[in-house]
């Protein structure tokens, strides 16, 4: 017979098989929130527009520019670089540079777009409260419309670098360069840091959805952050007041750019880093700071989700 | 129908800072009847089904709604609902609307097709949300509430926007549902169509329960109206009668309660003491003059000094 503090073992296994019961019912919620988000997702022209704007920029700053400037007299935005730089930049083995290279700024911006788009747009259009009524809880329906979120930035930054790799190719191939890419080791290390980058502006834009109820304010205070203020106050704590330093290698948008960076092969002599890439912080240390503002992002959106009334 | 109750409320209170939206409300909802929820604008009405729902926390009470706490998976997958209108994706189609809602509810989306039908849907169901009529989103809500085949439905003012026929169309719909043994929760300001579809009625004004009852029971027994001159006489007469059980004036009118069978005998007194009676006629009490009675009575109560 069983003391007090022992329970017998057919208790046990009831209490794990329900647990465990429990858990896959959960785990099952999430899977259904996570496909229903991801419907919904590729059926939305926003989402859709928003990649083409990340493609579009990132073939014309990355490929269509520095083309033409080297096929041209090698004036323009790229002016004092020799042609060969130039040329090697767009070159397949630059592949992570090139598509990386406007990740911290103007895909982060998209991104952070995104993140607002996907868990603001609940509220301006009432639909809070009809996904909250149907069975999952309010973490569960989070944490399948994060799952959504990230699956849907990794789909993401892959269409980027494929088509940077297919215009890099297809660069490399007119001008009888080599068509080697950087090692599959590389090529992940900035694939998984891309995602990371992304990841981050897109959680704290979903944060913002989530914390201010809506999309335009939070898009609104989003661009201006990363396109504005950061780069003023990463400047100012840089040149006047580099008592500031410390609060400047915390911003998301400067350890996106030292994670970029840290990931990127080195550059062709003579060509400048991408804005916004920078070597400010430490990779490790930048990498831990990416992920600790998608933790916090995740733990502040499911803060707010969780104790706030639906009204 | 059995009395067990599926939505059990007990002095729920809901406040916000210094406004109580709901005040210590009580109701209950037995299973397999039509309950109707009616108040004014802003009188808790939308408050108090958020709270069954899990939207809202309540402040203080007690609330469980089939057997457990509102907002649990096990309890939310049994309840259709729409509240205060219908809220879904305006870049979706009617149909991918209800997938989206299907796999929130993992309920598969083998009844979209059927719910599109019995909402008279199926032939817009491949448009998108954005070019749907007021009425038609009103419908795809209740759709949305019944992919579930729930046993408990909650409807906040489904008949809104709807025309004359959508609005028969809806009675039938939500009478069906009751019928087939499901609990309707609706929440309307048409008391006529309430009178019609509903057994039992909560009436709420300024957050607060006012009466709970059977349509029957509040509408009472049918009243004698009486058009006479001159009007001392009139009311001195059948003050005299003893089977009069109350007189009211309304709108110059006199309305009698007292048992059909004595008709007669009222006309004759009338006529005996030289009245000019005009018309006197049967009528039954609506749903609608009790509502007002209820809720202009607890407005006087809460004015009054």
């Amino acid at each position: 017979m069983p003391t007090p503090h022992e329970r017998p073992e057919y208790e046990d296994a009831g209490m794990t098989a329900s647990r465990f019961a429990r858990w896959r019912s959960l785990m099952s919620d999430v899977v259904n929130v996570s496909r229903a988000e991801l419907f919904k997702l590729a059926r939305r022209p926003a989402a859709w527009t928003l990649l083409a704007a990340a493609a579009l920029l990132s073939q014309v700053f990355g490929y269509l520019i520095p083309y033409l400037s080297f096929a041209g007299d090698g004036s323009g935005p790229i002016e004092g670089a020799s042609k060969d730089a130039i040329l090697a930049r767009t070159l397949p083995d630059q592949i992570i540079a090139s598509t990386l290279g406007g990740f911290p700024v103007f895909a982060g911006a998209l991104a952070l777009v995104f993140g607002a788009l996907v868990l603001g747009s609940e509220y301006g259009w009432g639909t809070v409260k009809t996904v909250l009524t149907q069975r999952p809880g309010r973490t569960t329906v989070l944490a399948g419309q994060a799952i959504a979120l990230g699956v849907s930035v990794a789909v993401g930054v892959l269409v980027l670098f494929v088509l940077g790799a297919a215009s890099s190719t297809a660069i490399a191939l007119a001008q009888g360069e080599s068509t080697a890419f950087p090692s599959v080791f590389d090529l992940l290390a900035g694939y998984g840091a891309g995602v990371a980058i992304m990841l981050m502006w897109a959680g704290l834009g979903g944060m913002l959805g989530v914390v201010l109820r809506g999309v335009a304010l939070p898009i609104g205070l989003g661009v201006v952050w990363v396109l504005g203020v950061e780069n003023l106050v990463a400047g100012v704590a840089s040149s006047v007041l580099t008592a500031l330093r410390p609060l400047r290698d915390v911003l998301p948008g400067i350890n996106a750019g030292s994670l970029a960076s840290a990931v990127m092969p080195s550059r062709p002599q003579g060509l400048e880093s991408p804005p916004g890439v920078n070597s400010d912080v430490a990779d490790g240390r930048a990498l831990v700071t990416v992920a600790c503002y998608v933790v916090v992002s995740l733990a502040a959106a499911l803060w707010t989700y969780r104790r706030r009334d639906v009204v | 129908m059995s009395a067990e109750a599926v939505v059990e409320i007990r002095d729920l209170t809901k406040r916000y800072d210094t406004v109580t939206a709901v005040d210590q409300v009580s109701l209950s909802v037995r299973r397999g009847e039509v309950y109707g929820f009616l108040g004014p604008n802003g009188a808790g009405k939308t408050t108090t089904l958020r709270m069954l729902l899990g939207l809202i926390r309540a402040t203080s009470g007690d609330l469980t709604v089939l057997g457990r706490r509102p907002g649990d998976a096990g309890v939310l997958a049994r309840i259709g609902s729409m509240i205060e209108g219908p809220a879904f994706y305006p870049f979706l189609s009617g149909r991918a609307n209800l997938e989206v809602i299907a796999r929130y509810a993992g309920t598969g989306s083998a009844r979209i097709d059927e719910t599109l039908e019995t909402v008279d849907l199926a032939s817009r169901g491949g448009d998108k949300f954005s070019t749907y009529s007021l009425g038609m989103k009103q419908r795809l809500g209740v759709a949305a509430a019944l992919l579930k085949d729930p046993d408990l439905v909650v409807l906040d003012e489904p008949t809104n926007g709807l025309d004359p026929a959508g609005m028969r169309d809806m009675r039938a719909l939500i009478r069906r549902l009751g019928d087939s043994g499901r609990t309707v929760i609706l929440s309307s300001h048409m008391l006529g169509e309430v009178q019609q579809i509903c057994d039992r009625v909560g009436v709420i004004n300024a957050g607060r329960m006012v009466v709970e009852s059977t349509v029957e029971e509040l509408r009472g027994d049918s009243e004698l109206v009486i058009r006479a001159t001159p009007a001392d006489v009139v009311r001195a007469t059948l003050d005299q009668l003893a089977y009069v059980q109350s007189i009211r004036t309304l709108d110059g009118e006199l309305r009698l309660r007292v048992d059909e069978r004595h008709t007669g005998e009222v006309t004759r007194a009338l006529v005996l003491a030289g009245v000019d009676v005009r018309e006197v006629r049967r009528i039954d009490r609506q749903l609608e003059d009790v509502f007002f009675e209820i809720t202009a009575k607890e407005l006087s109560h809460a004015d009054a000094p």
